[in-house]
């Protein structure tokens, strides 16, 4: 019926001795999101910047706003984030939903 | 009543590139083992070498009923789909190179490869009803790379998947036919949406092919159920050639803006919440191709250019996605998000080319998508649709949280499900790489993939201000990500469905008919009861009369007889009188 069974190889339990990844360090994870949070903060810097350097186009009157770009991004995704939430609410229904429905060939 | 007129065909070193690929796949079915995988690899090979032989402007052509059928016609925009195939029938084959006989590896090598070659087929058409033909073959072979997966889920949505593609060819034949009658014509060209409804037939025929809104469940339900390599194959062709009619016939259609944009928008929402995470590809394939058809709608030569460099760019990064989880699926075993995570400790290397594809999907700088996808935003903007930008940008947004973070995090990364799944075969890995260079190379060198596209348009997508904009908006989303990880908001991955519009015919369409039948039933009985009395009161009171005591059975004296002879005369006389 599924592939689970055609691999019987790849077995669920961790090894004793396995070695620590990379990520599993928690020195490592931080020092990702740090220096992801300073590339967020050089960016938002750039933006004034470089409107000093060059004379930017804006094609669009949103792309006047301040920190139109950052913003849009981060507000947008909160949003969509939120909204498939209630989906889900409504939408969400058992893995076997149209199986169990029995002829929806 | 054939009249064969072969038009100008200065193309003796060349052939139809179909032909290679049909007589390839005739060997490949014949064939086994390494000879098999050798002509594998030589087929798009050959098909490749023989396309840059192939001369703009060389048809072949002749009159059949009156029409003229146009079964093979080369034009800028057909090569520029030529060899993307080609490519894409190379990876897909190199991909799959491994499978061996429990898979059904003959079935879906000799399968992909007629699918391949239906998809060349159909973009050297010059007529529709050549280009029918070779839009029912892309559904007649590509069928088998769901079904060869071997469960009864996916031989359900193959079949569904089957009648709704039948169902488009059948549309697009209506529609030609339409066409013939209004126009008398049946060119592969531009085709009025103005008081015509052949037009409108078609596009909806092309509309399910490209998965407009409503018109799009087939991609989500079958997608997820073809086999690890065939998903990889079914991704490439099938709705690139519905771009590629898009492109051709009704480029400017400004329905198309609006279409294009919904497709944008609303996929990413459900790619957010899906667990298969072959099916949020398969959304994020529909938000995709919404780019496309945006700029097909928008129908500037920089738009259309924009429309097809994206597909373009997307057959192989979509492809290398769709491989990367083919791989986890195929070692693993498995492909929903909450049974994943924490994969690249024993697979890196595909981890590390699944964030490759994922950076480009999401259109970071020097990556494919960044050059081609802009193109469409920026003649939305030079359109002046200032309202259909927002949403695009949005999309483009959305594009990283669900295949830019989701895919990678939730496959490689986050909660370590405990699977130590090793890399997979070799030559998985290779087609994987290739696809990873080539988003790489697109990418950081525009010019290359500028230098095929069809309109003459000046593009120039590298500049500060493009750069740091889209680094913005795209580092900004992860950050909004990751709040919403941290914060606890962020909704985890549930074992579970997703109703979407496939809801109306999977359960609320079984549903009426068995309900509309149950009620046409309860009429049945009650009609047939009531006759059923009446049929058989009437025997009870025929067996009265003729029953064995029965009136009409007894004997009767002759006395009786001439008495009701009198009686009849009488009434007969009466009769006669008045």
């Amino acid at each position: 019926m599924n592939e689970h069974t055609e691999h019987p190889e790849h077995g669920e339990g961790r090894a004793p001795d396995e070695r620590q990844h990379v990520w599993d360090n928690p020195r490592n994870v931080k020092l990702l999101f740090n220096v992801f949070y300073a590339v967020c903060i050089i960016l938002l810097v750039l933006d004034p910047l470089l409107d000093l350097v060059i004379d930017r186009h804006r094609d669009h009157p949103w792309e006047s706003l301040l920190a139109f770009y950052p913003l849009y991004g981060f507000v947008g995704i909160v949003v969509l984030v939120l909204i498939a939430k209630v989906m889900r609410r409504v939408l969400m229904r058992p893995e076997d939903y149209y199986d169990a429905s029995g002829r929806d060939g | 009543m054939l009249v064969a007129a072969m038009g100008s065909l200065p193309l003796l070193g060349s052939l139809p590139p179909v032909l290679i690929f049909f007589v390839g796949a005739l060997v490949v079915a014949v064939t086994k083992g390494h000879l098999r995988r050798g002509v594998l690899l030589a087929i798009p090979v050959i098909g490749a070498l023989n396309l840059l032989g192939l001369e703009v402007g060389a048809t072949i052509e002749f009159e059949m009923l009156g029409y003229t059928l146009v079964p093979f016609k080369v034009d800028r925009l057909a090569m520029m789909f030529g060899y993307l195939f080609h490519l894409a029938a190379f990876l897909g084959n190199l991909f799959a190179l491994h499978l061996e006989k429990k898979d059904g590896a003959g079935v879906q090598h000799t399968s992909a490869v007629l699918y391949a070659g239906s998809a060349i087929g159909a973009v050297y058409t010059g007529d529709l009803i050549s280009l029918f033909v070779f839009w029912e073959l892309l559904a007649l072979t590509s069928v088998f790379l769901i079904w060869a997966r071997k469960t009864e889920r996916s031989f359900r949505a193959g079949f569904r998947y089957l009648v709704i593609h039948v169902l488009s060819g059948v549309l697009l034949l209506s529609g030609a036919l339409m066409l013939a009658h209004e126009t008398g014509s049946i060119t592969f060209g531009p085709i009025s949406l103005d008081g015509s409804m052949a037009g409108w037939v078609i596009l909806i025929a092309f509309g399910i092919k490209a998965a407009f809104p409503l018109l799009h469940t087939w991609i989500t339900d079958a997608y997820p159920e073809g086999t690890p390599t065939g998903t990889v194959f079914l991704s490439a062709f099938t709705t690139k050639v519905a771009v590629f009619a898009l492109v051709r016939t009704f480029a400017g259609a400004d329905v198309l803006i609006y279409v294009g944009v919904t497709m944008t928008c609303f996929p990413i929402f459900y790619a957010v919440i899906e667990n298969d995470l072959r099916r949020v590809l398969s959304y994020s394939m529909i938000n995709q191709i919404g780019f496309m058809v945006t700029g097909v709608g928008l129908g500037t030569a920089l738009a259309l250019n924009g429309a097809v460099a994206h597909a373009f760019a997307d057959v192989i990064f979509k492809g290398l996605l769709f491989m990367t989880m083919g791989s986890v699926l195929h070692m693993t075993g498995r492909i929903n998000g909450s049974d994943l995570g924490g994969l690249y400790k024993t697979m890196p290397i595909t981890a590390a080319l699944c964030v490759v594809g994922a950076m480009t999907i999401s259109a970071f700088p020097l990556l494919s998508a960044f050059i081609t996808k802009s193109m469409v935003m920026a003649a939305a903007l030079e359109e002046g649709h200032i309202w259909v930008w927002p949403f695009l940008l949005f999309a483009s947004a959305g594009v990283l949280e669900h295949a830019g973070i989701k895919i990678p995090f939730f496959a490689f990364f986050g909660h370590d499900s405990g699977i130590r799944a090793k890399e997979p075969p070799k030559n998985m890995l290779a087609a994987m790489m290739i696809g990873a260079v080539l988003c790489v190379v697109i990418g950081s060198f525009p010019g290359l993939l500028y230098s095929l596209l069809p309109f003459e348009a000046e593009y120039h997508p590298y500049d500060a201000t493009h750069v740091l904009t889209q680094m913005q908006l795209l580092l900004f989303g992860a950050l909004a990500v990751v709040w919403l990880m941290k914060r606890g908001i962020y909704p985890p991955e549930i074992r579970a469905l997703n109703i979407d519009a496939e809801w109306t015919y999977r359960w609320l369409g079984p549903r009426l008919i068995r309900s509309i039948g149950g009620a046409v039933a309860r009429v049945d009985s009650a009609v047939r009861i009531r006759v059923l009395a009446v049929v058989r009161g009437t025997l009870r009171s025929a067996h009265r009369g003729h029953g064995p005591q029965g009136i009409l059975a007894r004997t009767w004296p002759t006395g009786s007889m001439i008495l009701w002879v009198a009686v009849l005369l009488a009434a007969y006389l009466l009769v006669f009188y008045f």
